[in-house]
């Protein structure tokens, strides 16, 4: 097949381009220039944007002996993601700008352009594992990236190949170090890309200026402070809020309004909700019918927790969480997985989080 | 998916070693000596140079002693900008002005961007004409009486669509008001008429590795009476304006290089202008609304060529030049799009933009280069597939805003 290697600069990608040439397919690197004011050197092991990563790309695609281009995907990428995640955050929801990437990005604009110059397929350095059509968990549980690959269509995956599901990051490492690619000892990148120092409330800051309101606590009603904005604000949060109540009890986001820029905060046991509201699905194969059974995972990183699917409002989905989870911020994706401990678990699909709620003994609709 | 044996049609970014050139290089590699040193084998290794300025200078009509070998056309262009600008600033405060064509190579654009910022350096861009040329009109407007300018610089020939501007003219404009003018003549030296002296330009910059030479060896012709600030300080070699050990094999190879491209020029020139001809039509009739651009075809300056010979350049409407040269390349053809920064992103050529073409037709076009190697297999081979490529190029444009 021809198969267009999408090349960050880092191991991961590096290692999936070069099993992929291995296995024998017409591979062709590709790196994606994602912001118009390119750094010249990294800073940190955030993002994978700078010149020096994209030369990183460049000299392991020349060790495989594959052409490399860079592709300007710089004003895709601030419309389909950096745009929507301050939106997204505006709106009082936390975005997850990796599954937006992967929706918009990497298998839509990449993949249809690889698509219209001829290419069969897109490969990735993203720890999941693909075969059949079916979308799993990596075996390395600690790297798995199902979570930001949940929202991929079936069609999207047709044409996606995952080579690294299979095997643990330290195997991916070893790999790297044995073809001698000097990103074999590459630190993983972290965070958000675009957000090259890992402030994002900073970033947003000056992406939305300031927006004060009040931080109102749920127990009382009152107003115990003020913040500059509610994008400061993940629902479940409870470092750097800035209040003191007084009582020594921890307190979390419990909500966030955008309208009034109210953030309301609370104690643990108002933190917590086992209903999930969501905007419509996609799903990573056929529809399933609805009610079933699945776990989901709330967002990335969180731990799976079983619950029932049914139909909500405006063509969305109820689901009924088996335990009180908290930390269930509106806007990340509820990825929903059919467990399997043999094969990986199976993404069966994702939908965006809108509301969240405490069933108080009966289901409320 | 690489072409056993590509076809290279991408002459103007750099052009195969001439077989002596190797020859020569090879032999001089294998001797020891320092072209300063004062002891019999310094002495040979400044022979050797010495004889290679002297064919240099003879076959671009200038004096061995306006010759000053750089490490290459873009230090010979950041030389010859900042080093008059410093030096006629020097001698008159008033003269901060750089007269300048949008058009010209980053070597001397950046050049001239850098003393802006930090020299305090004032810039007039010059108006360029459609096909990319530089009249004496618009020269002399942009000098006015000249009191205030400390260097103008205007391109021989554009490394990206060929055009050629009268340099002899705009010189002669240029020293009515007293001004100096530098012309970067990398492309041209070897397609066109290049005569330093007969121009009368005060420095000229020309490259070993456009003409089957060595990188990294390259020359700035310098009048004997132009002052030229140094950038390289150090053993004071060529001239007390540039510093550093000279590297004596690759400058016996620009020498030997030149030397072959001049003797060989008139005959060559018409090859690859028959070439480039076949190439334009050819891919004319494959994608009728292929735009030509830069000076027509057959255009004249000054009784020469108005258009490099070995130079094609096109813009295919919907479709973008990177997608373009990725899927030639794939085919194994080598061409370029305009320029690329440093990580590769592809960026619409500032000399169309220029130029006054939108940024869309910018983005679609591409560079075919032709050099002493071509042959007309190698344009058939683009021919071949020009038209499916474009198709498909058009294909991958759809869709993306």
């Amino acid at each position: 097949m021809r198969v267009l290697a999408a090349m960050s600069g880092g191991v991961d990608s590096a290692v999936a381009a070069a099993l992929a040439v291995d296995a024998g397919h017409d591979v062709t690197g590709v790196h994606l220039a994602l912001s118009p004011d390119r750094q010249t050197l990294r800073s940190g092991a955030r993002g994978c944007c700078s010149v020096e990563d994209a030369h990183d790309a460049r000299r392991v695609a020349d060790e495989l002996g594959i052409p490399f281009y860079v592709w300007d995907m710089a004003d895709r990428f601030r419309e389909d993601v950096v745009d929507d995640f301050v939106a997204e955050y505006a709106a009082g929801r936390t975005p997850n700008p990796c599954l937006r990437c992967n929706e918009k990005i990497k298998f839509s604009a990449v993949l249809d352009r690889a698509r219209a110059l001829g290419f069969d397929a897109v490969v990735t350095g993203h720890h999941a594992r693909l075969a059949d059509g079916e979308l799993r968990r990596s075996v390395d549980a600690g790297k798995d990236q199902s979570y930001v690959l949940g929202v991929l269509t079936p069609e999207q995956l047709a044409s996606a190949m995952f080579p690294l599901g299979g095997m643990t990051k330290d195997r991916v490492r070893e790999i790297a170090a044995e073809r001698g690619f000097a990103v074999a000892t590459k630190a993983d990148s972290h965070d958000i890309c675009f957000i090259p120092d890992g402030d994002t409330r900073g970033f947003l800051t000056r992406k939305l200026g300031s927006r004060p309101g009040p931080l109102v606590d749920a127990a009382t009603g009152a107003t115990v402070g003020e913040h500059d904005g509610t994008y400061g604000f993940t629902v479940g949060q409870r470092r750097g809020l800035g209040v003191s109540v007084g009582d020594q009890q921890p307190r979390y986001v419990l909500g966030i309004e955008p309208v009034t820029r109210t953030v309301t905060i609370g104690t643990a046991d108002l933190a917590g909700v086992d209903q999930i509201s969501t905007a419509a699905p996609t799903w990573t194969a056929e529809a399933p019918a609805l009610p079933f059974r699945a776990q989901v995972q709330l967002r990335a990183h969180g731990a799976p927790v079983g619950c029932e699917v049914t139909g909500g409002d405006d063509g969305g989905l109820l689901i009924g969480l088996d335990e009180v989870q908290r930390g269930v911020a509106a806007g990340q994706s509820a990825v929903l997985y059919e467990p399997d401990a043999e094969r990986g678990d199976r993404v069966v699909g994702q939908a965006a989080i809108r509301t969240s709620a405490r069933r108080q003994g009966t289901v409320r609709r | 998916m690489t072409h056993p044996q590509p076809v290279y049609l991408d002459h103007a970014a750099t052009t195969p070693v001439l077989p002596e050139v190797l020859a020569a290089m090879t032999e001089q590699l294998g001797r020891v000596g320092n072209a300063s040193s004062l002891h019999a084998s310094g002495r040979s290794a400044r022979r050797a140079a010495e004889q290679a300025r002297e064919r240099l200078a003879e076959a671009l009509g200038a004096r061995p002693s306006e010759v000053l070998f750089t490490g290459g056309g873009t230090e010979s262009d950041n030389l010859a900008v900042k080093g008059l600008f410093w030096a006629r600033r020097q001698a008159d405060p008033r003269r901060r002005r750089i007269v300048v064509s949008p058009a010209e190579h980053h070597a001397v654009l950046d050049s001239v961007e850098w003393l802006a910022t930090h020299e305090g350096a004032e810039v007039t861009w010059l108006r360029v004409e459609p096909s990319g040329r530089v009249t004496p009109q618009a020269l002399a407007e942009a000098l006015g009486d000249g009191s205030d300018v400390a260097v103008a610089s205007v391109m021989w020939a554009n490394n990206e669509i060929g055009t050629v501007s009268d340099i002899a003219e705009l010189a002669a404009t240029a020293h009515d008001v007293g001004v100096p003018l530098h012309t970067d003549a990398v492309q041209a030296v070897g397609q066109v008429l290049v005569d330093f002296g007969a121009t009368g330009v005060d420095a000229l910059t020309m490259t070993g590795h456009k003409l089957g030479g060595p990188m990294g060896a390259g020359a700035l012709l310098l009048r004997r009476d132009a002052e030229c600030t140094p950038l390289l300080h150090g053993g004071g070699q060529e001239r007390d304006v540039r510093s550093g050990t000279l590297d004596v094999a690759a400058i016996v190879g620009l020498g030997v290089a030149t030397v072959a491209t001049v003797q060989g020029r008139v005959e060559r020139a018409a090859a690859l202008a028959d070439l480039r001809d076949r190439l334009v039509t050819g891919v004319m009739e494959q994608v009728p609304d292929a735009q030509l651009n830069g000076a027509p075809l057959d255009d004249v300056v000054r009784s020469g060529p108005g258009r490099l010979p070995g130079n094609a350049h096109l813009s295919f409407p919907g479709a973008e030049g990177d997608a373009l040269l990725m899927l030639l390349d794939a085919k194994g053809i080598e061409c370029s799009t305009g320029s690329a920064c440093s990580a590769g992103v592809a960026r619409p050529s500032h000399v169309l933009l220029a130029v006054g073409a939108e940024a869309d037709r910018a983005r679609s076009s591409l560079r075919f280069s032709l050099g002493h190697t071509s042959t007309e297999a190698d344009v058939d081979a683009l021919l071949g597939v020009i038209a499916p490529v474009v198709e498909r190029a058009r294909r991958a444009g759809m869709g993306r805003r």
